[in-house]
């Protein structure tokens, strides 16, 4: 049986390792535009996973992870305006703590409560940052946002500045935001494959028995809501250079929204699953948005189609139809 | 013979419904105790009283002389309290392995371990492939508990409360819904756990035959008070009992 297992793990690591070095070889063939939008998709998912670990592992639906990913967003802005940082890696190592501090917050309050309540506190909160964000506008720039220049990456040894540099911005923006996606994909996945990811799921499934385990739910769901929100975060964090700018819509409900649409798209009840809609939705808003002025339209049939044909989103009816033909070539 | 539990005028009221009517209680340790009466007597509000899952009206409750009344649930587990649910209770979405491995977990205060992979702990793997071993699940580990036959189901709803390695355990109509030679599969184990003196069950039971065959000590309840207490044989004399039994009216 252990056999077993370590030869599938190791099937896993292959497969994943696959997927790392096709993603890493694609830039010279794809040009910068698409290296960009693929930087776009790697971000929202991480997003996404770190929003399925409330809702696929834990069962929480939160209508409010809008306010993680603008709490990294603005805290970059905030460090590159008024401490004049402009160093990727002092983003990251100043910018988690804060969102981690906030998230812990944002938690403490809302996991108290679940189901329809805990959403639209979750809602509520985001929705207080929007306004603040919107309303003080000599501190977040209102609704024109702040701008957020090119940082130096590795500590300075890569750094932007000259002309072509928006090429060499991009390309080697890929690949950092490659790096920390590979360690956000093997941190979570260590996450779920732990005691503590094992509770989160018996926690989903049936509350009143984990808790005659011994569990302490609440904690377990705060704990949860705080590295999810943290791993939020990270995305705006990673987002906002390459943008170059953010702005209050970032915080507003149907930015969570389309968190809660990426792991629908990818099937919120596989680990894969946000990762494969993190990037699918963004090419699919992209060229959406680019096609038609009805694109919210285009995105809203998609959504129902999507809840009515695949429910288990991309990822499981994927999984679904290889478990069929497998079971096919069997008999 | 040593109390391990004992309830003092223990009280608890619905409305106008007395679930428990002051109730007073022993648990001996090492005993089969089987709580016995029809719907509606207060078997599972009694069991609920002392597991935490309801808050007594009034009265007390003692563990090993230890006043648990005001415990909470985690507490009371943590003193040696565990116990199942009348209907199963398990985690559908984790593998039968996970479901056992996780009360291990809980239990030597692991589940909150985040950077560590669950399989890697080998002694909380080998300890529940000994669990599933005696409950008869080993040939189902990789199973989603989910996908189980209600009689497994039921099996495995035991097995996770027993994992906790409780000194007292609860099990609320463990045969209810399972056919009689999974009913007979099901007692077989939870009697051979109690005979190997790890643990102390009491467990609320319909079928008489299931009754009288493992218990070592039998108590009836009725109306929210205990109608009679003793082993197989006085019960089986009881008139009172056999008059709840069959519906006719008390005596007195």
């Amino acid at each position: 049986m252990r056999w077993l297992r370590e030869r599938s793990k190791v099937q896993l690591a292959a497969v994943a390792a696959a997927v790392l070095l096709l993603l890493a070889l694609l830039p010279p063939f794809i040009g910068v535009y698409q290296t960009q939008l693929l930087t776009y998709g790697l971000i929202a998912a991480i997003a996404a996973l770190g929003f399925n670990l409330l809702l696929g592992y834990t069962g929480l639906l939160s209508f409010g992870h809008s306010a993680f990913f603008g709490i990294g967003a603005y805290t970059v802005a905030f460090l590159a305006r008024d401490a004049g940082i402009h160093s990727m890696e002092l983003y990251i190592l100043l910018g988690l703590p804060i969102s981690a501090l906030l998230s812990a917050l944002f938690g403490y309050i809302s996991v108290r409560h679940t189901r329809i309540f805990f959403g639209i506190l979750t809602l509520a909160l985001s929705q207080v940052l929007y306004s603040l964000a919107y309303k003080l506008f000599w501190v977040t720039g209102g609704s024109d946002g702040l701008r957020v220049p090119r940082p130096t990456l590795l500590a300075g040894l890569v750094s932007f500045s000259g002309p072509g540099s928006f090429l060499r911005f991009v390309n080697s923006y890929y690949y950092y935001v490659l790096a920390v996606f590979a360690v956000c994909v093997v941190v979570m996945w260590v996450i779920v494959h732990s005691p503590f990811g094992k509770a989160l799921q018996a926690i989903r499934d049936n509350e009143v028995r984990a808790a005659f385990l011994g569990l302490r739910i609440s904690r377990f769901r705060w704990v949860a809501f705080l590295i999810s929100g943290t791993f939020t975060s990270l995305a705006g964090i990673l987002w906002v250079p390459l943008n170059g700018l953010t702005t209050p819509e970032i915080l507003y409900w149907p930015f969570s929204g389309e968190i809660v649409f990426t792991a629908l798209l990818g099937g919120f009840r596989n680990f894969s699953g946000p990762i494969v809609g993190g990037i699918v939705f963004t090419y699919l808003k992209t060229y959406a948005v680019a096609t038609t002025e009805y694109w919210q339209l285009l995105l809203g049939v998609v959504l129902v189609m999507l809840i009515l044909v695949l429910p288990t989103g991309i990822v499981g009816a994927v999984s679904r139809l290889a478990d069929r033909l497998k079971a096919k070539g069997k008999s | 013979m040593t109390i391990l539990l004992k309830t003092v005028d223990l009280r608890k009221q619905f409305g106008e419904t007395r679930a428990c009517d002051g109730v007073n209680f022993v648990v001996h340790k090492g005993e089969f105790l089987s709580l016995v009466g029809s719907n509606g007597a207060g078997k599972t509000s009694l069991v609920n009283l002392i597991s935490a899952h309801l808050t007594p009206d009034s009265g007390q409750i003692l563990f090993e002389d230890k006043d648990i009344t005001f415990m909470t649930v985690s507490e009371r587990i943590k003193a040696g309290i565990a116990r199942s649910f009348q209907i199963v209770n398990l985690f559908d979405g984790l593998t039968v392995f996970d479901n056992i491995a996780l009360s291990i977990f809980s239990r030597d205060g692991k589940a909150g371990k985040i950077i560590s992979l669950a399989e890697h702990d080998d002694d909380v793997r080998r300890e529940t492939l000994e669990v599933l071993g005696q409950f008869g699940l080993s040939d189902k580990t990789a199973v989603l508990a989910g996908g189980l036959a209600q009689g497994e189901r039921k099996l495995l709803d035991v097995a996770v409360a027993y994992a906790l390695r409780p000194k007292l355990l609860f099990l609320d109509e463990p045969t209810s819904g399972v056919s009689t030679h999974e009913k007979a599969q099901i007692m077989d184990t939870v009697s051979s756990v109690v005979r190997a003196g790890t643990v102390t069950a009491v467990v609320i039971e319909h079928d008489m035959d299931v009754v009288f065959r493992y218990s070592d000590r039998i108590v009836m309840m009725h109306e929210g008070a205990f109608l009679a207490d003793g082993t197989p044989d006085q019960i089986k004399m009881n008139k009172d009992v056999a008059n709840i039994l069959l519906g006719v009216p008390l005596s007195v």
